[in-house]
């Protein structure tokens, strides 16, 4: 089961984000072409990967000799419908409430 | 050696408190697909080359969606672990693409659904699937969120 404390950490990292947005721009890459997007070195980019894997940010997926890295957005679209949905209607709702005090009360 | 691979293969995955079972019905069943995701009834005739349709929900026939609005063929079911089909948007006029639905039980009762979409020459069915078009809902990832809310809390997000 993937907790939302493994998505945020996975997340809480410009490398890491930037590892996803590689994968949102261009899906299903290996170690190699990922690794020479960044100044940094192999065991350093897998060490990232493994974190965004732990979240099930990325799925690893073997085609024929090569193992292919793809983004899972599922997990960010969980945190979307669980978070961020609850306080932008909140928001909302707060915005109607002020519209109708505002209109409402005509003198 | 520098290799560029190109994959049009879009990897989705969940984990869902439900037995594989309880998923396998909710992928192939027309009482549970109306109630997440696009909703609309899918019919399946769950044999290699049996038949596949999804017929669009009454929601969607008000926007102007066709009868069908996807359609395919079954290439193999394994239930409640294992569902390969051909996938076709019957409004793009690209070919069929391949989806693979692999549901795997876990540790307490947490089940695993890991969706293999394979879009090859399908660039418009692929947008779709992710997402990317304006207007058009959010493809798998909302599709499968949704998928998992209703199964854990029982409550449909269409209701």
């Amino acid at each position: 089961m993937i907790d939302d404390d493994l998505v945020f950490k996975a997340l809480a990292d410009p490398t890491r984000r930037f590892l996803l947005d590689l994968l949102f721009a261009r899906d299903g890459r290996t170690l190699t072409e990922l690794e020479s997007e960044l100044a940094m070195t192999r065991f350093g980019v897998m060490k990232h990967l493994r974190v965004l894997a732990d979240a099930d940010l990325v799925i690893t997926r073997r085609q024929g000799r090569e193992k292919l890295h793809f983004l899972n957005p599922v997990p960010i679209r969980q945190i979307h419908d669980r978070w961020i949905d609850k306080y932008t209607e909140h928001r909302t709702a707060a915005l109607l409430d002020l519209k109708r005090e505002l209109e409402g009360e005509s003198p | 050696m520098s290799v560029t691979t190109s994959t049009t293969t879009q990897v989705y995955r969940v984990y869902i408190k439900a037995t594989p079972q309880a998923i396998w019905d909710a992928i192939t069943r027309p009482e549970w697909t109306d109630k997440y995701g696009y909703q609309g009834f899918v019919e399946f005739d769950l044999r290699p080359g049996g038949a596949f349709r999804h017929r669009a929900s009454e929601q969607m026939r008000a926007t102007g969606m066709p009868e069908v609005v996807v359609d395919g063929e079954v290439v193999e079911a394994d239930p409640p672990h294992k569902l390969v089909q051909t996938w076709r948007p019957t409004w793009l006029d690209e070919p069929p693409t391949r989806l693979t639905y692999e549901i795997r039980e876990g540790q307490d009762g947490v089940s695993s659904l890991t969706v293999t979409h394979e879009l090859d020459g399908a660039p418009e069915t692929a947008s779709q699937t992710a997402g990317a078009i304006e207007g058009a809902g959010g493809g798998w990832a909302e599709v499968l969120s949704d998928l998992k809310t209703l199964l854990e809390t029982g409550r449909s997000m269409h209701a």
